[in-house]
């Protein structure tokens, strides 16, 4: 059996040696395409928008009018940035959770932190006056709050695996502040408080300033640098635990570490934008589908792809309509039209 | 054990260990001597602790007592990744929910060369392709984890622990979910390892396995060293049936061991 065995193998065809060297180049190709694509739409972001007349402010015009000059450095800027932080900040969450988790339907919104914020922020409009600062710090206070109580529920449960515990308690978490959102609207003073908490629920980047900016952007910018610089550990964290362990890892440490920076990140966008939906779990599919599993590859991908994604959104929320769309609803609409459409070409894989 | 103590290239002595919570014993003042470049075959029934004394040895659990030595130091003493350079694993079923390529997740071997943070370079490339080659199976390289076969699968975990390139490879099951085909690839590779000098020990319920290519058994029941040494002294109808709680009878065929159950 051996040497039949053997032989066979002398019979196949040798593969040929660059083609792992190859996707390797493709992969850096694809990251770089992905990086200039982002530039690009950052800097026509500026351009688009309702000022002077729907859709488009020409360069000309930008150099002309001060006014136009004023709009641009301190309404479209900011938001431009956040727009784009708050995709890569979602992507890269998920991401990084779905790989801890070792699940691929795990999205930012797990753990109880989504809730958690909406709660934060709903409580803070109602009770504490709703300045922003304040609706953004209450937001991340309440994030961390869901995240912690999932986390102690977990470790006392006595139930299945530890991966499967974090799962239930966070649903369990997530229903609990849902409930207390539900409970909050329903006290909300219809006329003046309803409006402000439903939407800020929805998700949207309207009158974000360049202060809102500087409140999220250490979180992010901390969360996104751990992220990528642990982006290799991802692949190893992904194994089950004795094999990572077995590799040298420790992944319980690694794991913790890659959280914390992550739901950081997360509550730091979503106390400034609400929820919005779908970005943490459509683009990190979409980035593996361009570049291959591997989360040195797939991670950078997952980033550029969401702050593209975020940006595009938020750029047709504001200019499509003379009132803004929430991006909420936006992110939702195209992302769960782009998720139909992978699963339905699920198939059509080239294989090797 | 009577297995040339001096040539322990992994030794156990009298180790005990007990989940915490639960009062009974996994295992019991087990001692164990496992000579470099053998291959040495844990047995016995479901339940006997073999799957705990393997995650003893791997340093996820710590013994309550007795010591554990690694290449002639103990194993507490070694540093994840020094340890990780010397003793590799290869888990029964390895379920990865994500599309990996062979040769990435290949690569995921060298991980204990790396320096925190690094990224696998070409020389590493260079070794998992190394690896891959030496199971066979260099033309999947490319292939996405979730398109190989069962035999493969177990073929490319094989792979990726000796990119590790240990001097220990411990191996849970390895033949477990195989049909007769594939199971014969493993051994077959298995041989081989071990004939280049690597020293593995395997876990299996299953006494033809061992008949098949160990040099050593170790017949666990509850917890506890029924019989070690030399497979011709331990797999015996005798103690085999006694281990079991079945009769057991074992026949010579062409000079290899045969185990049949009534």
């Amino acid at each position: 059996m051996t040497a039949a065995d053997s032989s066979l193998q002398a019979i196949r065809p040798p593969p040929p040696a660059s083609l792992a060297a190859g996707r390797a180049v493709a992969g850096r190709r694809t990251l770089f395409l992905l990086g200039l694509a982002l530039l690009l739409v950052l800097l026509l972001s500026l351009l688009a928008g309702r000022y002077p007349a729907p859709f488009w402010l020409s360069p000309t015009r930008l150099w002309q009018d001060p006014m136009a000059r004023q709009l641009v450095l301190n309404l479209r800027l900011p938001r431009v940035l956040t727009a784009c932080l708050l995709g890569m900040a979602l992507a890269g969450c998920g991401t990084v959770l779905q790989m801890i988790f070792r699940n691929p339907l795990v999205e930012p919104g797990f753990l109880g932190v989504s809730q958690g914020a909406a709660f934060g922020a709903a409580f803070s409009i109602l009770y504490l006056g709703g300045a922003p600062l304040l609706v953004e710090g209450s937001a991340t206070f309440f994030a961390c709050v869901g995240l912690a109580l999932s986390y102690l529920l977990a470790r006392r449960a006595r139930y299945g695996g530890w991966i499967l515990r974090l799962v239930l308690a966070g649903i369990a978490v997530s229903a609990l502040f849902s409930a207390g959102v539900g409970m909050l609207k329903y006290l909300a003073d219809p006329l003046t408080q309803l409006p402000g908490i439903v939407f800020w629920m929805l998700g949207g980047l309207w009158g974000v300033t360049w202060s809102d900016l500087l409140y999220l952007l250490p979180a992010v910018l901390a969360g996104l640098t751990v992220m990528m610089l642990m982006r290799w550990r991802l692949n190893l964290l992904s194994l089950n635990d004795e094999t990572a362990f077995s590799l040298g890892a420790a992944p319980g440490r690694e794991r913790a570490l890659l959280l914390v920076a992550a739901v950081a990140a997360t509550a730091a966008v979503v106390s400034v934008a609400g929820i919005v939906g779908w970005i943490g779990l459509l683009i990190p599919h979409l980035a593996r589908r361009l570049t291959g599993a591997g989360a040195e590859k797939a991670l950078p991908a997952s980033l550029l792809l969401g702050g593209l994604f975020a940006l595009v959104c938020d750029d047709l929320a504001r200019t499509l309509l003379a009132g803004e769309i929430p991006l909420g609803i936006l992110a939702s609409l195209f992302g769960a039209a782009l998720f139909l459409v992978m699963m339905l070409s699920k198939n059509i894989r080239v294989q090797r | 054990m009577n297995l040339t103590p001096s040539s322990g290239i992994l030794s156990v002595s009298g180790l005990s260990f007990r989940y915490n919570g639960t009062g009974q014993a996994v295992l019991r003042d087990l001692s164990l001597e496992v000579p470099a470049g053998t291959i040495t075959a844990i047995l016995g029934p479901n339940g006997s602790g073999k799957t705990t004394l393997l995650r003893l040895l791997l340093g996820i659990l710590q013994p309550q007592a007795g010591s554990i030595r690694l290449v002639g130091r103990s194993l507490d003493s070694y540093s994840p990744r020094e340890r990780s350079r010397l003793l590799g694993l290869v888990p029964q079923e390895e379920h990865i929910p994500f599309d990996f390529s062979a040769l990435e997740y290949v690569l995921l071997g060298r991980a204990p060369y790396l320096r925190p943070l690094e990224i696998p370079g070409e020389a590493d490339r260079q070794v998992a392709l190394e690896a891959l080659r030496a199971a066979g199976l260099e033309h999947l390289q490319d292939r996405p984890l979730p398109t190989l076969s069962g035999g493969e699968r177990q073929l490319v975990t094989i792979a990726r622990a000796l990119a590790q390139q240990p001097r220990v490879l411990l191996l849970d099951e390895p033949t477990a979910h195989l049909d007769l085909g594939n199971r014969g690839r493993v051994l077959d590779i298995l041989r081989r390892l071990a004939a280049q000098g690597i020293t593995l020990l395997l876990t299996s319920h299953d006494p033809g396995l061992a008949a098949a290519i160990a040099h050593q058994a170790v017949l666990l029941r509850a917890g506890q060293v029924v019989e070690a040494g030399p497979v011709e002294g331990v797999l015996t109808a005798e103690r085999l049936s006694a281990t079991y709680g079945v009769p057991v009878q074992v026949f010579q065929v062409e000079g290899r061991r045969v185990i049949i159950t009534n």
